[in-house]
């Protein structure tokens, strides 16, 4: 282009282009070094592949990373199944996995993640305790199955032993949570409902459903067995092949005693078997109730005395990144804690691992409805501008305190993991 | 690229002439190197896949990695579990219902194309018609049956409107019925295609001298249409007996996830990682559809047929 513009003769313009592409590949070169302009030019050629599951990996994050931080943000939304596949199977595929603490227990000790310098991440102290000591409060006990914090460090960038306490090497870094229960079609109902045995209620004969990813659908199914009375487990994120057999065994006869309508493996599945009518109680997913109520169809996430079986997701860094693109990384996660993203998420109802900064981008009213749990003052609407809640609502559940600190069970890979797969497979094939 | 890659057999499969004299190939070499094309495609993108999952399936697995090794584990697991049984018996059982609908669908649509439209222009618009529904995906063909058949889908408003029934019929969907519904509506036209084909080649006269022997319309379906088209039938029920014992999706969505074929075992086992299980399900799928096959073989030899 400067060559065909000095054939022209040199006009001031062609020099001025001519000058500019010069400096710019210096700058490229890197022959002027130490200066902030280089990597401010270069970050805009880094393009990051990150994959996950659907619930954070949304188009409007990667449009905001490239307004603010200059780089490209490629996103691929999976169900978890094919996201632990990946992540195990094709550590070239991805820059940035997006993945729940559950399925770091598993991929973790293939090595395809790197761990994270807890130094280099800015909001790092402001991390709610859940992810670093386990601990929302001091006082909090420890809930079942794979609690973030027993699978959130190791000891050393490569290391592939998690380790017991806070080491200054994180696995992932933790980016929405969220405290699940039954979803409820109210309307359909008609009486309040207290308890996870109403999933296995005879009154719902046909109108039940759970999801069918074994290593949550089976936590779901130990809630009910539990609150029952019918098992007393040790461990339910940790289940003994005895137990693993009794829980089937009741399912399997609430199967073929015709309990269950269908069994959902996607978010928009869960969402039509509820917003049809085809099931009015089943395991679901928060913002699926969300997707339900904007299509003006009642629907609740019931509160449950047993409490809360709760999940954590966070990005974890492909052992091939380096250089440049670790740092972009770097920069993207200290984006991503800095309470953007935060706010999003948490006005669709998730919680962000910082809270106080999402605080900032969320109104007084939306932090006090959704974070507090207090009734909201106006409208609530989420980020694509859908009208959620009415004045007066309140959150079902009440405050993050109220919701997270009722957590009875975490998402969990078991070690008789493949025992229960195969388990939970003649479950669906019975 | 094509060209230097066929013309040298060309040269060989079509000598001019004068070098015929000279043969500096025997026919058996020709034929040899003739076949040579397609049977290393079918090797490399047949054969050596089928091996690598034959391999794969004496494997050992953990949860995030398969490991090299001869053990019977997996078909040990998979012959003794009572799960695998009622599995195949149920992926056979949607196969049999389904290859007995469309047979009956498919031989009628294709009996009337052939026989009842005489002019050959309504015959292609018809037979164009019959092939519409294909221009949508697979999937949306099928997951559209789904509002339609729901508790308060418009099959079960329509008949409760019409007071034929008071409660929603919950059989329609989720269930057996459901799903081979849409094997039917999927695969029928699959049935259709071959059968329409043979009864094209049928030589009209044959049908003109079975009705100037005194044989009534029944008789000539059965003792000369239906002899003449069984390669069709043949190729037809093929295609959708194998197509149903290998698909997993339809039974999926159309069953709610709640039944079970071969092809959800073996996905199933795919997506926990578990391939050398999948593998072995594959090889037992495979020998259980050849053995079909080489039954449904026995009744005719479509090589000589066509």
């Amino acid at each position: 282009m400067v060559k065909t513009e000095k054939a022209k003769g040199i006009s001031r313009r062609g020099l001025l282009k001519g000058g500019a592409a010069t400096a710019g590949v210096a700058l490229g070169s890197g022959a002027i070094t130490g200066f902030p302009t280089i990597w401010a030019q270069n970050i805009k050629d880094v393009t990051l592949r990150q994959f996950g599951t659907g619930v954070s990996n949304l188009n409007e994050v990667a449009q905001k990373v490239k307004e603010d931080l200059g780089f490209t943000l490629e996103m691929t939304a999976l169900d978890s199944d094919a996201v632990t596949q990946r992540a195990a199977t094709q550590p070239k595929s991805f820059d940035i996995a997006d993945i729940e603490y559950w399925i770091c227990k598993k991929v973790w000790p293939t090595g395809n993640l790197q761990a994270m310098d807890t130094s280099k991440i800015k909001n790092y102290d402001k991390i709610v305790g859940i992810f670093k000591s386990g601990k929302l409060t001091p006082e909090s006990t420890i809930a079942q199955g794979t609690a973030p914090h027993t699978v959130g460090f190791v000891n050393g960038v490569d290391g592939t032993e998690f380790a017991a306490e806070e080491s200054g090497w994180m696995t992932l870094i933790p980016t929405i949570y969220n405290a699940d229960t039954l979803g409820i079609r109210p309307d359909l109902i008609g009486r309040p409902i207290g308890s996870w045995t109403e999933l296995l209620n005879p009154e719902f004969k046909g109108k039940a459903s759970i999801l069918d990813i074994s290593s949550i659908g089976i936590m779901d199914a130990a809630m009910v067995c539990e609150a029952m009375g019918e098992i007393q487990y040790g461990d339910k994120g940790n289940m003994t092949r005895e137990e693993i057999d009794k829980t089937m065994a009741i399912f399997t006869e609430a199967k073929k005693a015709g309990q269950f309508r269908a069994f959902w493996k996607t978010f928009d599945e869960s969402v039509n078997l509820m917003a049809s009518g085809e099931v009015v109680i089943q395991s679901m997913w928060s913002p699926a109730i969300t997707a339900v109520r904007s299509q003006g169809i009642p629907c609740i996430y019931q509160p449950l005395k047993e409490g809360y079986r709760s999940w954590g997701g966070g990005i974890g860094l492909s052992k091939n990144l380096s250089g440049l693109e670790l740092d972009a990384a770097y920069e993207y996660i200290n984006w991503y804690l800095d309470g953007w993203v935060g706010g999003f998420l948490m006005r669709q109802g998730y919680y962000s691992a910082v809270p106080e900064t999402s605080k900032n981008h969320m109104t007084e009213d939306e932090w006090g409805f959704w974070f507090e749990g207090k009734p909201a003052k106006g409208d609530i609407a989420n980020p694509f501008g859908t009208v959620m809640e009415k004045a007066g609502a309140v959150r079902d559940g009440g405050s993050f305190y109220d919701r997270m600190g009722a957590v009875a069970c975490w998402n969990a890979v078991m070690d008789e993991n493949q025992y229960m797969v195969r388990k939970w497979n003649e479950f669906i094939a019975a | 690229m094509t060209d230097q890659t066929l013309s040298p057999e060309a040269t060989v499969a079509a000598p001019p002439a004068h070098a015929i004299a000279r043969k500096p190939v025997s026919d058996a070499v020709a034929g040899w190197l003739l076949s040579l094309p397609l049977a290393g495609v079918l090797l490399f993108f047949l054969v050596l896949p089928i091996l690598m999952i034959v391999v794969v399936s004496f494997w050992g697995a953990t949860e995030f990695s398969i490991y090299p090794a001869f053990q019977f584990d997996n078909y040990e697991f998979l012959l003794t579990s009572p799960v695998t049984y009622q599995v195949f018996f149920n992926t056979v059982k949607y196969a049999l219902i389904t290859w007995a609908i469309t047979l009956v669908i498919g031989f009628t649509v294709a009996y009337f194309l052939a026989f009842h439209v005489r002019s050959l222009t309504w015959q292609v618009v018809l037979f164009l018609l019959c092939t519409i529904p294909f221009w949508t995906s697979n999937i949306i063909r099928m997951i559209s049956w789904i509002p339609f058949l729901g508790r308060n889908g418009i099959a079960n408003s329509t008949l409760i409107s019409m007071g034929v029934i008071d409660e929603p019929l919950e059989w329609l969907l989720f269930s057996d019925f459901s799903v081979i519904l849409a094997f039917v509506h999927l695969y029928t036209l699959f049935m259709v295609v071959p059968i329409f084909n043979t009864m094209m080649r049928i030589d009209k006269s044959l049908i003109e001298a079975a009705y100037d022997n005194g044989a009534s319309g029944f008789q000539t379906l059965v003792n000369v249409i239906i002899p003449l088209t069984k390669p069709g039938i043949m190729i037809g029920s093929i295609f959708v007996i194998t197509l149903v014992m290998g698909d997993f999706i339809t039974v999926r969505f159309m069953s709610g996830s709640q039944k079970a074929n071969v092809g959800r075992l073996i996905s199933n086992d795919i997506a926990l990682l578990q391939y050398p299980s999948a593998a072995a399900t594959a090889v037992i799928l495979l020998i259980t559809v050849l053995i079909v096959i080489a039954i449904l073989l026995r009744f005719v030899d479509i090589r000589k047929e066509l």
